[in-house]
């Protein structure tokens, strides 16, 4: 908390009848260590998570350059596994989640017209295990045995043969768990206690309502994933055999518990995104949200769903009939539901008043892309095809549209939606279109050829190939380099934006609804310390 | 402003666009029908399910479409206000259910007849190693490994400076052709014509066994056994891969299945129970040293040089080094039980159940008199056989692979 020697200055927010002074910020580098501010907390998050999708990325293009052309050219196959591996949990549990995390530390007390959130210090702490967290974890791509190549699904046995640097990579994601949950524990925290009178749950923006269910996700299932891995840390170093055959064990047990938790975990990594894209569509086709009601139900839906459809990542580990039959049927309705969200878009859109802004734009591509890795979700989850698309080149399609043109794009109009509200400065909007179209194009030339070399046999992890998928890898290799190198122009952009251009309104856009467009641009440090009056006109819905 | 963006946009996309239908071999556009019934079926479950897609496709991009066409403020517009009927939550939540169980109805039909396996005219246990596979065939006794065919696994290596495409040629997709890693030093031949069963386990990770145009993967567990079958219905050669993550070398154990008629099949049956008689009486025969090492050092090139190297340098921090090592220089027991054991909880496997009582003999006769390694031992595979016989007395088997062959027909449905 900001001490005795914090600068006192008279910025005053919008619901600023009170008689003491504001606190501002403390000087220099300890105002972001000691914060307990929601904004910098936010902030940080953001920052942190920026960098990590450039670490991450950079070993997605270790491994595009390695499958640029048939043969082994870079990296030993060791290491392209430990690139494949790192890939994903740096994207997983470095960038999506903690964006996440700080698009909801920002947004959330604005959009509900809270102060800040219900547990600060809680809400520094939950930030700063993070960059530790992640030393510990890339620092095992250093040691002699090098980092986690076994992939980030960790499976047993394979993982267990991992030299020493193991029980590093297992001690950085307890502390990205407990990170996590207590990130939860405050959002739960702050959607229960902190809403003002007039702020009913069925008046919440959709952001809100996406957060909080994402939020029971993690709380439900990072603990059973902490377990598991705990397990396997014990099979590895202290002699149990929960997950060896030869001891009694089940490798297969593993799989279970980790898509137990796997599964939700794809949903925490989306439902946020349902709820920006429900908050950017409305306001630029000047016209609410369709289907409110029906939104939130459908994201309960989505959640409740989501626990009971984890074996379908296992269809080939020899289940049995009834078994099978179960999962392919839970995960066939999870597309009724999710259709629901995209059909309310749809309608949201139409009879609309559309301007295509750059937040607009990254929605729209959200919508179809996101579409196209759903429907691609459906014929995976038609059991006898699964036997042919599981572990190929088609479920590494499937998976990057949902995420990359989904949740990354999400990340991306976020950004730009609220960007001028953090900063009190308009982004460069041509560049910002053009950082759109660029990012549209590679990360199609990027992921669509994936489906056709997954089609035609390529499977999944594996640093060389047969000769009758070069022309599709060395197009993709080509996508991945445009789209890895295109995502500079959003640093410059963001960087730009921070610096100056045109100031911005507190309404920022024009068919904008909802409390955070009621404070001045940029949001002074403190907001909503009174509680703000709810009307018809400041609430989303 | 926005029409700048845009024409530039649709000039990058021309460009892309124009090298990528020149390059692309379009043949590699879709799964294979396959040869077998189920595969057909799979392929007819695929296209319908894809062809939905396209038609759900169509017609929530082509609102999307023609609303971002008609409805933008540009046009001058006035935006509706309209924003719930429960009449429309409901049809759009029951169509998409009507479709899913007209889709879900043909893909459970399928599935149950996947799921069985009764009736099977024969069986083959499939053990997957890191990496390579193992066949028995459970009525014959016939038994052997196959793993990535030497010239294969030597233009795989990091800076092999192979022309892949020059050694390699390709002609068609699915076809017979020889191509880059989808050969193997000892095909898998089967009977067309069969319901054959198949068995899957494994000794170290878990693998996947894949056939594509069989439409069959199952994973190989260790510890347990998991089973699927094919009947296959066109002579031919059908090529696989390992489908799971095993490890360093897992893009590397591909599967060659060589379907033939009854015939052929049976011929080819008693030629390899030969083979195996005569590996059988090499074992008892004394081998010279020269003999031991040349043959040791192909051993060596085919089970030990992806990880230990050419020159048996390893690689430091993941492999250790033969050359000069401890245990190669040092008490012949202790390396081969090295080789015969392997280390558990590392990518060193048990050899002991992968090679025979020559082979091993020979690699580690190689191992002990190769890479500035002067021991100057020979090591007779009857030695093998001896100290394999003295364990086996006292050692309780760790896996189901090494359980006897009646334990794998129990357990299973």
């Amino acid at each position: 908390m900001s001490s005795s020697d914090v600068t006192h200055h008279a910025a005053d927010g919008h619901g600023g009848d009170h008689d003491h002074h504001e606190h501002g910020p403390a000087p220099g580098l300890m105002r972001w260590i000691t914060t307990t501010n929601h904004k910098d907390i936010g902030t940080l998050y953001l920052w942190f998570s920026l960098i990590m999708f450039f670490i991450g990325g950079a070993m997605a293009l270790v491994i595009r350059a390695e499958l640029f052309q048939p043969g082994i050219q870079i990296v030993d196959p060791m290491f392209f596994n430990a690139m494949t591996t790192m890939h994903a949990i740096v994207m997983i549990f470095g960038v999506v989640m903690p964006a996440f995390v700080g698009l909801a530390n920002w947004m959330i007390p604005m959009m509900i017209g809270a102060p800040d959130m219900a547990l600060p210090r809680l809400n520094n702490w939950s930030f700063w295990i993070m960059p530790f967290a992640f030393t510990i974890m890339l620092s095992t791509l250093f040691m002699d045995s090098g980092g986690p190549a076994g992939g980030w699904t960790l499976y047993p046995p394979l993982v267990l043969q991992m030299g020493d640097s193991f029980a590093y990579v297992i001690f950085a994601i307890h502390f990205l768990g407990i990170s996590s949950v207590m990130g939860s524990i405050n959002i739960v925290a702050t959607i229960f206690n902190m809403r003002p009178p007039g702020m009913t749950f069925m008046k919440m923006p959709m952001f809100v309502w996406t957060w909080l269910i994402t939020a029971y996700l993690l709380i439900a299932t990072i603990p059973v994933f902490a377990g598991a891995v705990t397990m396997l840390l014990t099979d590895r170093f202290f002699g149990t055999s929960f997950f060896s055959a030869a001891g009694g064990g089940d490798p297969v047990m593993f799989q279970h518990i980790f898509w137990f938790f796997g599964h939700p975990e794809v949903y925490i990594l989306i439902l946020p995104a349902f709820g920006i894209v429900s908050s950017i569509i409305p306001t630029f086709a000047r016209k609410p949200l369709f289907g409110y009601d029906s939104m939130v139900y459908a994201t309960a839906s989505i959640a409740f769903l989501s626990f009971i459809v984890w074996a379908h990542h296992m269809f080939t580990t020899g289940m049995p009939l009834a078994g099978s039959l179960f999962f392919m049927f839970s995960t066939m309705m999870i597309s009724v539901p999710t259709g629901v969200k995209v059909f309310n878009w749809v309608a949201t859109m139409w009879r609309g008043a559309m301007t295509f802004e750059t937040p607009m734009l990254f929605a729209i591509g959200f919508v179809i892309m996101f579409t196209v890795g759903g429907l691609s979700g459906l014929m995976l989850a038609i059991t006898p095809a699964d036997i042919q698309y599981h572990d190929t080149y088609f479920v590494v399609a499937h998976f990057h549209y949902v995420l990359v043109p989904g949740a990354i794009y999400s990340l991306m109009a976020a950004t730009y939606y609220w960007m001028p509200k953090w900063t009190g400065n308009m982004y460069d909007e041509k560049l910002g279109k053009l950082h759109f179209w660029i990012s549209t194009i590679f990360v199609n030339v990027l992921f669509f050829p994936m489906h056709f070399v997954g089609l035609a046999g390529m499977p999944r992890r594996i640093p060389d190939y047969s000769l009758q998928f070069a022309d599709w890898n060395m197009i993709a290799s080509i996508g991945a380099f445009g789209f890895g190198f295109s995502q500079l122009m959003f640093v410059y952009i963001v960087i730009k934006c921070i610096k100056g251009g045109e100031k911005a309104t507190a309404e920022v856009w024009e068919g904008a609804r909802g409390l955070e467009w009621t404070v001045e641009s940029p949001a002074p440090y403190h907001t909503f310390e009174t509680a703000p009056v709810i009307q018809p006109a400041t609430i989303t819905r | 402003m926005r029409s700048n963006v845009t024409r530039w946009a649709l000039c990058l996309l021309v460009l892309i666009a124009l090298p990528v239908s020149a390059w692309a071999d379009w043949g590699a556009l879709n799964m294979t029908r396959g040869v077998t019934e189920l595969s057909n079926e799979v392929y007819t479950l695929h296209m319908r399910i894809f062809y939905i897609c396209c038609v759900i496709g169509a017609l929530v991009f082509g609102v999307m479409i023609v609303s971002m066409f008609l409805h933008r403020k540009s046009r001058g517009v006035k935006p509706a206000d309209f924003h719930e009927s429960t009449t429309v939550e409901i049809v759009w939540t029951v169509i998409p259910l009507v479709i899913l169980i007209v889709m879900a109805i043909p893909a459970a039909k399928v599935l149950i007849k996947m799921e069985d396996f009764s009736d099977s005219d024969m069986s083959v246990k499939v053990t997957a190693y890191q990496w390579r596979w193992q066949y028995e065939y459970m009525d014959s006794g016939v038994s052997f490994y196959s793993q990535l065919d030497a010239e294969h696994n030597k233009a795989r290596q990091l800076n092999s400076d192979t022309d892949l495409a020059e050694v390699f040629p390709s002609k068609d997709f699915y076809g017979e052709d020889d191509v880059y890693l989808r050969e193997v030093d000892n095909e898998l031949v089967l009977p067309i014509g069969k319901k054959i069963r198949f068995l899957h386990t494994a000794a170290d990770v878990i693998h996947s066994w894949w056939v594509q145009d069989l439409a069959i993967k199952k994973d190989s567990i260790p510890g347990f056994i998991n089973e699927n079958w094919a009947l296959i219905e066109k002579p031919g050669i059908y090529r696989g891969k390992c489908a799971e993550l095993c490890g360093r070398d897992h893009g590397f154990m591909p599967i060659v299945v060589r379907a033939v008629p009854q015939e052929e099949f049976d011929a080819w049956i008693a030629d390899k129970q030969l083979e195996m008689a005569a590996a059988e009486q090499a074992v008892d025969r004394q081998w010279s040293q020269q003999e031991l090492v040349a043959a040791g050092h192909e051993v060596y090139k085919t089970n030990c040089m992806s990880c230990h190297q050419a020159e048996g340098q390893g690689i430091p921090g993941m492999f250790p080094a033969i050359a000069g090592s401890s245990v190669a220089t040092g008490s012949i027991e202790k390396h081969i039980n090295t080789v015969v054991d392997g280390i558990d909880g590392t990518m060193m496997s048990q050899f002991g159940s992968v090679l025979s009582d020559s082979d091993l003999a020979a690699v580690i006769t190689f191992q002990r008199n190769a890479f500035g390694n002067s021991t100057g031992d020979t090591v007779q595979p009857t030695q093998i056989r001896s100290l394999r016989e003295a364990s086996a007395s006292h050692r309780v088997p760790d896996s189901v692979a090494s359980l006897p062959e009646s334990n794998t027909t129990l357990g299973i449905n």
